[in-house]
């Protein structure tokens, strides 16, 4: 069954792995992608990097992204904007809990929306 | 003033250059209320732009801008990279049907630009960013005529005034009071980018 699909988006593709790996070890069958750095994966986000995970963690069923601070958030929004034939959702929540919390709940088959909805009450979050 | 193709790829050459001249002047800026890659992130964004510039040819000024909206937005990799490749987007996008860049067309596609800064950034006036330059050139473009020298001295200006002001918005935002006292490093660039376009109407 497809599952909702995930990015993680950080300055540091270091952080970004090192949440992929916290997650890996529970969750192995929900698309998780990467978007740590810039292209030559210095300190940084890029555009081209998201959108590409973006496509790659999209099973049909959508994309939920997190991010982490700064630039990262005008990276996010210019990439779905982008890439509009993909159902993706930018979500404000703290990066590492918020990733861990929607690939358990896309684990269990839940939907982008009911996801976005429950990580968000979870952590209080503002509407994005 | 008319800005034709070859003006529009001077004023890029000669932005490049005072980025590039500045590059540690602008980290330094960043580095008392950022995060010290602006300097880095620019000279690095604006040398793609004029290998990209360089390589290519041109038929309308609109073109031109949209290649160097779409480098810096792929290249720079920090905040400038959405921001300045939204603005040259927006320049682009409301030029596209001008055949001749004049006064009148470039004060219109200047609001947009700042629309669009605005819309991206979700900031506006008076919060230590890039837009405490960009807002007060665009109204000299909308109410004036312009000439070179005031087009300098207004953009200069304006660069200064972000030093007493409170960053809200960015990472410059958790520094807080200590942004006072401090050029914005996004002002600072937009000043050589304006100084660099009353170097090219002169």
């Amino acid at each position: 069954m497809s599952k909702v699909g995930i990015v993680l988006i950080s300055h540091s593709s270091k952080i970004a792995e090192g949440i992929y790996e916290l997650i890996r070890q529970v969750i192995q069958d929900v698309p998780i992608e990467l978007a740590g750095g810039t292209e030559d994966n210095e300190i940084g986000t890029s555009i081209d990097k998201i959108m590409k995970a973006i496509q790659k963690a999209d099973q049909g069923q959508g994309v939920l992204l997190f991010y982490d601070i700064g630039s990262a958030k005008m990276n996010a929004e210019m990439a779905i904007e982008m890439t509009e034939s993909i159902q993706a959702k930018l979500i404000e929540s703290p990066l590492v809990e918020g990733a861990y919390m929607a690939a358990v709940e896309s684990g269990m088959g839940k939907k982008l929306q009911d996801i976005y909805d429950s990580v968000k009450e979870e952590f209080h979050c503002e509407n994005s | 003033m008319e800005l034709t193709i070859e003006d529009t790829i001077k004023w890029m050459q000669l932005t490049n250059d005072k980025i590039q001249k500045n590059k540690e002047h602008l980290t330094a800026l960043d580095q008392v209320i950022g995060d010290s890659d602006h300097g880095i992130n620019m000279a690095r964004g604006f040398q793609e732009v004029m290998k990209k510039l360089d390589a290519a040819t041109y038929e309308t000024v609109s073109d031109v801008m949209k290649d160097v909206a779409m480098t810096l937005m792929s290249k720079v990799g920090g905040a400038a990279g959405p921001l300045y490749g939204t603005a040259f987007l927006k320049l682009s996008m409301s030029l596209k049907d001008s055949q001749k860049v004049d006064e009148s067309s470039f004060a219109k596609a200047l609001e947009e630009a700042v629309q669009g800064i605005i819309m991206r950034g979700k900031a506006n006036a008076g919060e230590k960013t890039m837009l405490d330059v960009w807002i007060p050139v665009q109204d000299y473009f909308s109410a004036n005529n312009v000439k070179a020298d005031e087009l300098e001295t207004i953009a200069k200006t304006a660069m200064e005034q972000t030093k007493e002001l409170k960053a809200t918005k960015g990472r410059a935002s958790y520094f807080k009071d200590k942004s006072i006292g401090h050029i914005d490093p996004g002002s600072a660039s937009s000043y050589y980018l304006f100084t660099s376009l009353a170097e090219v109407i002169e």
